[in-house]
């Protein structure tokens, strides 16, 4: 009956959308990586530089949209040395990317101690509000759940269109899963794999960075250590989840926000029962069973892990 | 009209001399083919051709014009299209997707699938291909994939037409198809250079021919003027020998199946029904069949891979129905596969490393308790290279970068070392070269003359006429009865190949046959 309770209550959905937002991002980007043939595992550490980044450029007085923008650029940096790594020399994409996550949290709070010495509580910004979205944000239930949410809310939604187009429907998008299908197929038609893939993993890692940037400028306003606290981990398996899909990618990300959302609620009302780790880790053992059954069947891109070298034969 | 001069074209990689001081010239409407045994430099040329790799010297020359060195792009945008031997199709993506790929600009924001179905039905008349492009290429035949490929040059809108090897996969009724299609290109027009070492594919087809050895251009001659004897001649550089089959006396059964089933499994597609086959020492029975009818399942029973549901099955006369991998190979069961790369080697290891395989489980020489006794395995290797002439610049090199000949002959000398009592040969000799050819052949029969029983699974039916003693045909699972070799003919073969049946003119090959049972 508790547990009904919190399905009716709206706060639950709009919290359950929230928490979505970071995953849905940083998922297509590393699904845009994978499609192309490469495990992004810098995944982590990107997300925390972009957290970072957006949040430092905030803070010392650039604006919102400029944080976003500045968070994906030093994503698509840490991308582009993964790619330096992966497609170019062809090294293993795992230690390469385990390798990315270590220097870019490192440097992430490396940076933010050179800058900001002798905090003690971590100092905050004015991050996006709400949109005014009128009378809609005053229907009763749907007002709370879907028109009372910022800028950055609504950028994470409209994103997945926007990658599904630009994989199913553009030249470039075909040219990308080609790389991550066949990458022969691709040189054969004068199309260099080296570049396609690496604007794969520029582009994905950049939006992993706004994943990380959504953390501290539109669902909290500051930022701490561990604030990542292992969603890029949770991202890599929504890939699998989603058989690389990014339709399913926003299901899978919005199944695990609901469950997290659901935790807390229900840590509030059985806590006094049960020890609060087992709800703590409810939402990653569902998981684990949901991609148990959907994953099963999966297809992996063919080509995934394998680096490409010019006329060699796979 | 001359359309493509290539102009004493030279590369080197190393110390290997690919090509040397090659010229050729191809004419519109011309099928010209490119011959020579595997390593001869045939890919080579080609692939500069393609602009995939850049001569050391030399120039081509496409309609009058300079192709800039190693630009695939220059190739396709001067109406150049190669399909590779290994095909270069994304599994997971449809046709439509693998034909549009590259055709549009990068940074335009739409595909336009709607002028790309247009075109390509277009082509689909004009050719008489018929393909359905929304399927995936993974549903398609091996034939069908080749079509895909064929129509991804032709989108481009391909003068000449590069065939890489293009028979080596297909099945011979697919063989057919696909030279019916390259005259109808032929006929509109386009120009097709086809690399083969199958002669006879080859004397259909072509009206020139070039032939290559060793990277070098040792005849360009006109189709019409030589006979098979000739080109082999010319391929190998000296007199092909062809083995012969003598009959011997057969001795005690090594592999006899009776009432064999092999039901379908919920995952799997394959079924057997009611196998006869019955092996003699200093046999060899041929099992004749289009891929795909049950072969690969047939071969997997006797190798002990799958477990049959019912009949009898045996191996040198024991019950081979509970025996594991292990303990067949113990009964010297010597095995053949039919994909060398994949289930024949373990690419990344050395030769004499992959030259071990086979006795693994057993006490061998190169053992010295639980550590390998590297000089005595090396010692041996060398042995066996010598033995089974494979050439390779080392033993320490990894196997995947024999050519297929060579790996083969890896696999024998694995295989015929112990002298095995067994031989399962499935496709042994599909896509080698003359010379290799003729050296598995007289391996297997060499087998046969040392007392074994050699099954010959292929699709090939010279291979299958010239070897066999008897040969059984195998369509959708079932078993033919074993047919002596002097009574059968191609014709014969192709009929019981589709399915039909044999009428009362061929009572000789019943009588034979009944006459082999009744020995049992």
């Amino acid at each position: 009956m508790d547990i009904l309770d919190i399905f009716l209550s709206a706060s639950f959905w709009a919290a359950t959308i929230r928490i979505a937002c970071p995953l849905i991002f940083a998922t297509l980007g590393e699904l845009i990586c994978e499609r192309a043939g490469v495990l992004n595992l810098g995944i982590e550490g990107i997300m925390t530089a972009g957290a970072m980044a957006g949040w430092m450029w905030v803070y010392q007085g650039g604006d919102l949209i400029g944080g976003i923008v500045f968070a994906a650029f030093i994503g698509a940096l840490f991308g582009l040395l993964h790619a330096q790594f992966t497609v170019i020399l062809g090294v293993s994409q795992h230690v390469t990317g385990i390798g990315i996550t270590m220097l870019a949290s490192s440097l992430s709070y490396f940076v933010f101690n050179m800058l900001l010495p002798n905090t003690t509580t971590p100092p905050k910004v004015v991050p996006f509000q709400t949109i005014d979205a009128g009378p809609l944000a005053n229907l009763p239930f749907v007002g709370e759940v879907f028109f009372q949410h910022t800028f950055f809310t609504y950028l994470a939604f409209a994103l997945v269109p926007m990658v599904i187009y630009i994989l199913y429907k553009t030249p470039l998008g075909l040219a990308l899963r080609t790389a991550g299908e066949n990458p022969s197929s691709l040189e054969s038609q004068g199309i260099s794999v080296f570049v396609i893939r690496t604007i794969a993993v520029m582009f994905g890692s950049s939006l992993m960075a706004v994943g990380g940037a959504y953390l501290t400028i539109s669902a909290f306003d500051a930022f701490y250590f561990g604030m990542i606290n292992g969603r890029g981990w949770i991202c890599i398996a929504l890939v699998i989840f989603a058989s690389w899909q990014p339709g399913k990618a926003l299901l899978g990300a919005l199944l695990f926000a609901g469950l997290d959302a659901m935790q807390v609620r229900m840590q509030l009302q059985l806590g006094t029962f049960i020890p609060y780790q087992v709800f703590l880790m409810l939402p990653y053992l569902l998981s684990i069973a949901a991609m148990v059954i959907v994953a099963r069947k999966a297809k992996y891109p063919k080509a995934l892990l394998q680096p490409f070298r010019r006329g060699e034969r796979n | 009209m001359v359309i493509l001069e290539i102009d004493k074209i030279s590369k080197s990689f190393g110390s290997v001399v690919a090509n040397k001081d090659i010229s050729l010239t191809l004419n519109q409407g011309e099928i010209l083919a490119l011959l020579g045994e595997n390593g001869a430099g045939k890919t080579t040329l080609m692939n500069i051709l393609f602009g995939q790799y850049s001569a050391d010297s030399g120039q081509i020359k496409a309609w009058g014009k300079v192709l800039p060195a190693q630009s695939t792009d220059a190739a396709l945008k001067a109406g150049i299209g190669m399909v590779h031997q290994h095909f270069t199709l994304a599994e997971n993506m449809t046709v439509l997707e693998n034909v549009m790929l590259g055709t549009q600009s990068l940074l335009s924001w739409r595909t336009d699938t709607q002028a790309a179905r247009a075109k390509i039905a277009n082509i689909c008349q004009s050719m008489n291909l018929s393909i359905d492009v929304d399927l995936y290429v993974a549903d398609l035949s091996i034939g069908e994939r080749q079509g895909v490929e064929i129509l991804k040059a032709l989108y481009r809108d391909a003068k000449i037409l590069i065939l890489d090897e293009p028979t080596a996969v297909l099945t011979p009724q697919e063989v057919e198809g696909l030279f019916e299609m390259l005259r109808s290109m032929q006929k509109s027009g386009l120009s097709v250079i086809i690399i083969s070492h199958k002669l006879d594919e080859i004397l259909a087809i072509s009206q020139n021919i070039v032939v290559l050895r060793q990277g070098q251009q040792v005849a360009q001659v006109a189709t019409a003027t030589v006979d098979r004897g000739e080109l082999a001649e010319l391929i190998v550089g000296k007199k092909v020998p062809e083995p012969i089959n003598h009959q011997l006396a057969p001795g005690e059964p090594v592999l006899h199946l009776e009432k064999v089933n092999l039901f379908k499994s919920s995952s799997e597609k394959y079924q057997l029904t009611n196998i006869n086959l019955l092996l003699r020492e200093r046999q060899i029975i041929g099992i004749a069949g289009v891929s795909g009818n049950g072969q690969r399942e047939l071969a997997a029973v006797i190798s002990g891979v799958l477990k049959i549901n019912s009949g009898k099955f045996e191996i040198l006369q024991q019950d081979a129905r509970k025996l594991s991998i292990k303990q067949l190979t113990k009964l010297q069961v010597a095995r053949i596969p039919e994909d060398r790369h994949s289930a024949g080697i373990v690419g990344d290891m050395s030769v004499w490393e992959n030259l071990m395989l086979e006795d693994l489980g057993a006490n061998p020489c190169w053992r010295s308790g639980f550590l390998i006794n590297t000089s005595a395995a090396k010692a041996r290797a060398e042995q066996l290279i010598e033995k089974f002439d494979i050439r390779c610049a080392n033993m320490n090199m990894p196997a995947k970068l024999l050519s297929g000949g060579n790996i083969q002959k890896l696999i024998l000398a694995r295989n015929f070392q112990l002298s095995p009592k067994l031989v399962l040969a499935n496709q042994p000799v599909r896509g080698l070269d003359e010379g290799a050819i003729s050296f598995v052949h007289q391996q297997l029969l060499d087998a046969k003359a040392g007392g074994s029983g050699v099954l010959l699974i292929s699709e090939d039916l010279d291979e299958l006429l010239r070897l066999s003693d008897f040969v059984q045909v195998m369509h959708d699972g079932k078993l033919s009865k074993a047919y002596p070799r002097e009574v059968l003919t191609p014709k014969l073969l192709g009929i019981l190949m589709s399915g039909g049946q044999l009428d009362s003119a061929d009572h000789a090959a019943d009588l034979a046959t009944r006459s082999q049972y009744h020995a049992v």
